[in-house]
Order: C-alpha cells, then structure tokens, then sequence
C-alpha cells in the first residue's frame, strides 16, 4: 500500500467528489428544501462542475490544485456554500506547498488548516447542525488512524463523518438559514453536513482505488 | 411546475436579458451577472452597492437608478451572488467617493459581501457595510445566525440612495444607512409556499387551511404553522409583534407593506385596511406608505410588514426624487 499520495491522486479525489455530488444531488435539494432553500444540491453541482472544468491541464502541486478548487468554488457557487467550501479548499494549499506528495500527516495537517479556515469564516461550533458536524469528527478520527497511511485514515474519516452527519438529524440548528426555524428544525438531516460526509467518502474511495 | 421559462438553469441569464431591453437607463454586465446605471457615477459621488440572491424583484435590481442603488450584484435564485460579483459592481461604480455595501443578513450574503469588501480593500476602494437585520420573527438572535434582512432593506436604499445623491460622504451615508437599518422591524406572513425554477416542485407543503407565520423571503418555512385566520386576525399577527419589539413609543414612521409575488393587491389593501388601525391604535404616526410587492419571494402567496421609525430627515429623503423601475417619483 502506497504511503504517499500524489497530485494526481487528489485531482482524482476532486473529479469523484463532483461526481458523489452529481449523483446525490437531487438528495441534498431534498434535505435543504425541509430546513433551508432547496438550492444546496443544484449550486455545489454547478460549482464542482465549473471546477472540473479548470482541471485540464492538471495543476502542477497540491498547493496550486487546492488554490485553484477553492477559488472556482468561491465565484461559482454563491449562497453561504461557496465561501465555507473554498475556504476549505484555500487553507488546504499552504500547507502542503512544496513537496510532491503528501503523506498522512501532511494530508491531515491540511485538512485540519481547511476545516480551521471553515470554522473562522461560518463561525459555527460543533453541534450546531452544520457541516462541521461532519467535519470535525473526521479530523480527530483521520489523526487517530494516521500511522496506518492515508488510505485507513480517509476511511476512518468518512466513517466519523457519516456518523456525524446521521448525529444532526436531532439537533436544532444555530447557524445559517435552518437555525430560522428553532425547534422545526430538529428531525432533519443537516444538508451541508451531507455534502461534507461525500467529500470525505470520495476520498476514501480515491485513495482506496490507489491501494 | 407552469413558469415562463427555456431552461430552468438559464432563468437569471434569460432575466438580465429582459431588463437591459427594458430599461434603457440602466446597463447589464452579463457576465459578472450586476445592473448598473447607464450613466457612471458623478465625481465625487458616494455609490450604493447591494444585491443578494434572485427571485426578490424588483429587489434590487430594479432599485438601481438614480435617487437609489448604484448596482446590484444579481445572483442565483435565492443564493447570495459571489465575491467575484460584489467586486465587479463596487469597481464599476467607484468614482472615488467609496462604495457603501448594502447586505441582509443571511449567512451567504454576509460571507460574499465580507470577502468582496476585503478584495475591494486590496484594491484601493474605501468600502463601507451595513448589514440589515430587522426581521422580528427572529426572537432569539443568540442561538441563530440572527434576524434574517427583509423589508427594511428596500427604505433603506431609497432614504440612503437621495442622501448619496445629495453629495453626502462616505462617513454619513454609512451612518444613516445604520440608523434606518436599526429604526426597523418587519414580520412575514406566507398562505404557500413558491417553487424554485431549478427545484420545479414548491419548496415545502402547506394544506390549503394552513398558513406559515414568521417566515423570511427565501421560500423557507416560517417559525410556526397555524390555522389559515381571517385577514383581521393576520394583522394582528403581524403588527403585534413588531410594536412589541420596539419596546418603545414608535411615534412617526415609514411603512411598507409587500406581497410576496403571489398575492394580488387587493388583498394587500384589505390586509392594510386591517394594519392600519391596528398600527394607529399602538401609537405608530404612518407617515408614508407603500403598498405593492417590492421584496417578493418567487410566487409564494403572503405578505410582509415593516414599520421604519423615521425622523424628519429620514422622510424628507423617502420624498426625494427617484428614477428606478421599481420606484419613480419626484422627478
């Protein structure tokens, strides 16, 4: 099993990340139609589509990767999803400037800086039915599982991501435009948190195909 | 789903299209999706900047004009445009005065709005924002994203667009901005629900005896669901909660009573026949009114109230002139 994941790799996590949207997004419009706006599935798909197509011919480093998908996700997406999600993708490339390929650690120290960069724009704490539900679990579930490479770290992380997804179902929502219907919003889904829990599992899928 | 529509994906494209044909004072930068004046901003000229997702029109695209808005950054049907776009507008309207943002507060529309003043910064544009926050339906800010921005927004741009006109500064007109944003309250009353063109179906179900009280301009549910009640009793829904939330004497003010995009104005007079009273009998002196859809939520049947407490000034420039297509008079 390859300790070392390359660029070429986590272009392949974007392309499938797209894809996992695409293919749930129906999904996510359903879930943000009861506690939201009914828009969350058509704008990530449009967005991630306008991020595929920056994607030929493949950015040289991870770090020109990430710049490259969270900008696009900021000026094509709109709504509160298009800042939470590039920012994420923004704060990802610093980290891993520099080297060709990023092992666990690296890859996890990124993820923690992206999910670092969601928390500070969308000021949303855990357990505010959000997708740092999702998010959150993941990176402690990832750095748990880090000396067994990156491939059981994204499994592990899409695991704690699904379960933190499933765990918002009975929350009631503090932050953006679910948080408008107090109570009413207990029994439902959080749909940015879905969307997290995709973007964990395409990458568990990706590096699983890499093994 | 029965809609004037091609392509329910080119919806906002295909609109802009109409407005530039119908408006020739106004001009439409299609790809960065903002309406702006035909004419660029006078020297000197302090310009307001606002927008916020599509489907609230005339908000705000068509309070771009003169006596108003500067631009309006036009996104997505209920999606706040992005920076990218906020930042077009504001550098296209700058002469140089500065440019005042004009946000409701919803998540998205703040964090694009942040991201463009901050890209606007590093650009040498001097920007101000306020953020609107009026909704009364809202009763516990702390453990929400806090009062959603509604009809307040639409007396604001007006009363702030004559005082930019006027040749005011920067510093005044982001204060006044802050006083009518904080001198106003609305509430929301929805009979439907509205059908978001790329959804095709209404965003929730209301059985036809039932109405949402409290909701925002988003096709969102409201705070709770009650028993459809005679327009009498929804006035009182609505005007009760506002008055209380002053706290205080309301004494003169600007009220603006809007249809939400499917409710005919009939019955906004009658529902208004109702609020009237009602706002006389809790001391609000309604100096001004408007009655007509201004801040719509697709073709979600309801209406919304907002009662601005206004002093002289505030209603000397609600009187000035104003060329939009939303609003025009005066001139």
């Amino acid at each position: 099993m390859s300790d070392a994941v390359s660029t070429d790799d986590l272009v392949a996590w974007i392309r499938a990340f797209r894809d996992a949207v695409h293919a749930h997004k129906d999904e996510l419009t359903r879930l943000d139609s009861e506690i939201g706006d009914a828009d969350h599935g058509s704008n990530m798909a449009r967005g991630l589509d306008a991020v595929v197509a920056k994607l030929d011919p493949v950015p040289a480093t991870a770090s020109d990767l990430f710049k490259t998908v969270g900008m696009t996700l900021v000026s094509s997406v709109g709504g509160a999803s298009g800042p939470l999600y590039g920012t994420l993708f923004l704060r990802m490339g610093p980290p891993l400037a520099g080297d060709g390929e990023a092992d666990a650690a690296a890859l996890g120290a990124a993820l923690r800086a992206g999910v670092e960069g969601v928390v500070a724009r969308g000021k949303a704490e855990l357990g505010d039915k959000t997708m740092i539900d999702a998010l959150s679990p993941a990176l402690d579930a990832w750095d748990a599982a880090v000396a067994d490479g990156p491939a059981a770290a994204a499994r592990a992380a899409a695991d704690a991501a699904a379960r933190g997804r499933d765990a918002t179902e009975p929350l009631v929502a503090r932050k953006g435009r679910a948080s408008y219907l107090g109570e009413r919003s207990a029994g439902h889904i959080d749909p940015g948190a879905t969307s997290a829990t995709l973007l964990l599992e395409a990458l568990r899928d990706t590096l699983a195909g890499a093994e | 789903m029965k809609k004037f529509v091609n392509d329910p994906a080119n919806v906002l494209a295909e609109a802009l299209r109409g407005i530039e044909a119908a408006h020739p004072d106004l001009r439409v930068d299609a790809e960065n999706r903002v309406i702006l004046r035909a004419e660029p901003t006078r020297a000197g000229k302090v310009a307001l900047v606002s927008g916020g997702g599509s489907g609230h029109e005339p908000m705000h695209g068509g309070f771009v004009g003169r006596g108003m808005l500067d631009a309006a950054a036009a996104g997505e049907v209920f999606t706040s445009p992005t920076p990218d776009q906020v930042l077009a507008a504001t550098q296209a309207v700058d002469s140089g005065a500065g440019v005042l943002h004009i946000v409701k507060n919803y998540t998205g529309d703040v964090l694009n709005f942040e991201m463009a003043a901050e890209l606007a910064a590093g650009e040498g544009v001097q920007v101000e924002s306020v953020v609107v926050a009026d909704d009364v339906a809202v009763t516990d800010s702390t453990w929400t994203a806090g009062r959603r921005g509604t009809g307040t927004t639409v007396i604001l741009e007006k009363v702030v667009g004559a005082l930019a006109e006027e040749g005011a500064d920067l510093a005044a007109v982001a204060a006044l901005a802050r006083r009518v944003s904080e001198a106003g309250r609305s509430m929301g009353v929805a009979l439907t629900s509205c059908t978001v063109p790329a959804a095709g179906r209404p965003t929730f179900e209301l059985p036809d005896d039932e109405m949402e009280v409290g909701v925002g301009i988003h096709g969102e549910p409201g705070r709770s669901r009650v028993k459809l009640a005679s327009a009498h009793e929804i006035a009182k829904l609505m005007v009760d909660p506002i008055v209380h939330d002053f706290g205080e004497a309301v004494g003169p003010a600007i009220v603006l009573l809007s249809g939400l995009g499917g409710t005919p104005l009939i019955e906004q007079y009658l529902l208004y026949g109702e609020i009237a009273p009602l706002l006389a009998e809790a001391g609000v002196d309604v100096q001004r009114v408007l009655i007509g859809d201004y801040i719509t939520s697709l073709d979600m049947a309801g209406a919304s109230l907002t009662v601005v407490k206004a002093d002289d000034e505030m209603i000397r420039l609600w009187d000035a002139p104003v060329v939009t297509p939303g609003l025009r008079w005066g001139a």
